[in-house]
């Protein structure tokens, strides 16, 4: 995976591990995890796949924009890599 | 004055009044637990006394579990290496039983305050520190974490200055996250059992800093 990426602004319907608020925004990979079962099989008692995870880290003004309550705190979150696509810096 | 009700009837002997007995019909997943746990029992799959056994051990779990983590690490750097590299084993070799906690320690500086949440239910290292408190799943709490930590923090009654960096930790899958708080001034001569009691739950989800001595 890149360094930046952006979360795939999907909205499947089911049990998904990626939070609405951060779709479609883009951050940078702070560490990779290695593979984990993919959630959105588990949560139907499906056979899952080993799916890679990535911690992301965004700014809260990539989030927030102009509402953020000071722009360069971060977020980090765990997204796995198939809601991921690679991106340019902010 | 505080006892000086006018309607005595329904006071205590105590001169408070009397809780409502908690008399509501089960919920559905209320009944479904228990249908599921008493066919495991009859088929043999576990026991009464296993399922007793592992409340207790829950149960067992505490904040103090983690401020020994946090006073190692304060006093021992080749544990605060490891944990930093790797707190499930580094937390594990200490002899915690974690079980399959996924566990990542993310420290604070002078620079960077770490504050976890988990916006989409509320995942906690319960197995290293026990159950998380009532407002950690609350619905403020995990909406507003993430969109405006430094308020939530203003209430927790910590207010950091501008140039410390607020990093929020959405707990999204599969890890669990630890803050190690900074270490009180003053504390250089403290045993890291003095120091354990310095660690409060709230310093290591991080909307509390640790005590001063």
């Amino acid at each position: 995976m890149t360094h930046f990426v952006r979360v795939k602004p999907m909205m499947p319907p089911g049990h998904v591990r990626t939070p609405i608020y951060l779709r479609g925004k883009v951050g940078e990979i702070e560490r990779s995890l290695g593979e984990f079962p993919n959630p959105e099989d588990l949560a139907y008692g499906q056979p899952a796949t080993a799916k890679p995870l990535h911690r992301v880290r965004f700014t809260m003004a990539e989030i927030w924009g102009a509402d953020a309550e000071n722009p360069n705190d971060t977020l980090d979150a765990e997204i796995y890599e198939h809601w991921l696509e690679p991106a340019d810096a902010t | 004055m505080p006892h000086d009700h006018h309607d005595n009837d329904h006071l205590s002997p105590s001169g408070h009044p009397y809780r409502a007995d908690d008399d509501t019909d089960l919920s559905y997943w209320q009944t479904m637990e228990i249908a599921v746990r008493e066919l495991l029992v009859e088929k043999g799959i576990t026991t009464s006394a296993e399922i007793a056994g592992q409340i207790e051990t829950m149960d067992a779990r505490t904040p103090s579990n983690g401020a020994q983590v946090v006073a190692r690490a304060w006093t021992d750097p080749d544990f605060h290496a490891a944990l930093i590299q790797d707190a499930s084993a580094a937390t594990r070799d200490m002899g915690f039983d974690i079980g399959p906690l996924k566990l990542i320690a993310v420290e604070n500086t002078d620079d960077i305050h770490n504050m976890i949440v988990c916006t989409l239910c509320s995942c906690y290292p319960r197995n290293l520190l026990g159950l998380p408190p009532d407002w950690y799943k609350s619905r403020a709490y995990r909406s507003r974490t993430v969109r405006e930590p430094r308020s939530v923090l203003a209430e927790f009654g910590v207010t950091l200055p501008e140039s410390t960096k607020v990093r929020v930790h959405d707990s999204t899958a599969d890890m669990r996250y630890i803050v190690i708080p900074k270490r009180p001034q003053e504390t250089d001569n403290m045993t890291q059992a003095e120091l354990a009691a310095l660690v409060t739950r709230d310093s290591m989800v991080g909307t509390g800093l640790a005590k001063t001595p």
